[in-house]
């Protein structure tokens, strides 16, 4: 090849192409309100360092409506749902999923983008019986529900 | 290795219920193998349901989903013979996506 010439064409065409990618990868952050991983609150030890990571400690409200098992025998899979009575709580565009005495509290966090339901079904491991929490975010701020999962064979074990 | 994705896409009314079922063991870094050694986490970090290409949910987890996760998410304005989509990205950069279309 003759690189001398070329060399700087090359180069051109290359981060022109890699410009073209990153502006395909970043596009369908555009549609919607792009959220980045709350590092911080993952990787945080307790729930009120969780929320503190998130910046507020929510409020209770009645407009959750959190479904998990009273008792589960298998903490390893613990099935949730998260609905929001949209009456009560609007626009909400985060929902989270705290279980609190988990090594991480923080289990999974889901951008509700416009058009779509604030509802999730999901499997969570629970170390321990414990309270699970259901956390929803609007403009407003952040609310929770809280349930107690009472666990006879714990979710993270060998 | 990628894995697959079962999904089921139904209408109920003018609301689309997704229902994806990933195959992943989802370790959370913190389990010992019967050496005693760490088993590394590797563990689902990222998934994305569409709907026509447009996200309809995003979801950000940690290590404390279930292995093999389930994922129910709900979204408006779907019909039949739309495609859906779920993806997930590993925090070791592996990457998963299932399609089907609703019905």
């Amino acid at each position: 090849m003759k690189v001398e010439p070329i060399g700087g064409m090359a180069r051109r065409e290359f981060l022109k192409v890699g410009a073209l990618i990153a502006a395909a990868v970043a596009l369908p952050g555009k549609l919607w309100a792009a959220a980045t991983k709350p590092d911080a609150a993952f990787a945080a030890t307790d729930l009120n360092a969780t929320f503190a990571a998130l910046g507020q400690t929510p409020t209770e409200s009645a407009g959750i409506i959190f479904t998990t098992p009273d008792i589960a025998e298998n903490g390893a899979v613990v099935p949730i749902k998260i609905e929001v009575d949209e009456a009560v709580l609007s626009g909400v565009s985060r929902l989270y999923v705290m279980v609190e005495k988990n090594p991480n509290p923080m289990a999974a966090m889901f951008s509700v983008v416009e058009g779509s339901k604030p509802y999730i079904e999901t499997r969570v491991k629970v170390a321990q019986t414990c309270n699970l929490y259901a956390v929803a975010e609007n403009e407003e701020g952040f609310f929770m529900v809280s349930k107690e999962t009472k666990v006879t064979l714990g979710g993270c074990g060998g | 290795m990628a894995g697959k994705i079962r999904i089921r896409a139904q209408l109920d009314g003018d609301t689309c219920e997704v229902k994806a079922l990933m195959r992943h063991p989802m370790e959370t870094g913190l389990r010992k193998d019967q050496a005693g050694e760490p088993i590394p986490a590797n563990y689902i970090e990222e998934v994305t349901v569409t709907h026509n290409d447009k996200v309809v949910m995003h979801g950000y987890w940690g290590a404390a989903v279930s292995a093999n996760p389930f994922l129910g998410v709900r979204f408006a304005g779907g019909e039949a013979g739309d495609k859906v989509t779920v993806s997930w990205r590993g925090n070791t950069g592996e990457t998963g996506e299932g399609e089907t279309t609703i019905r």
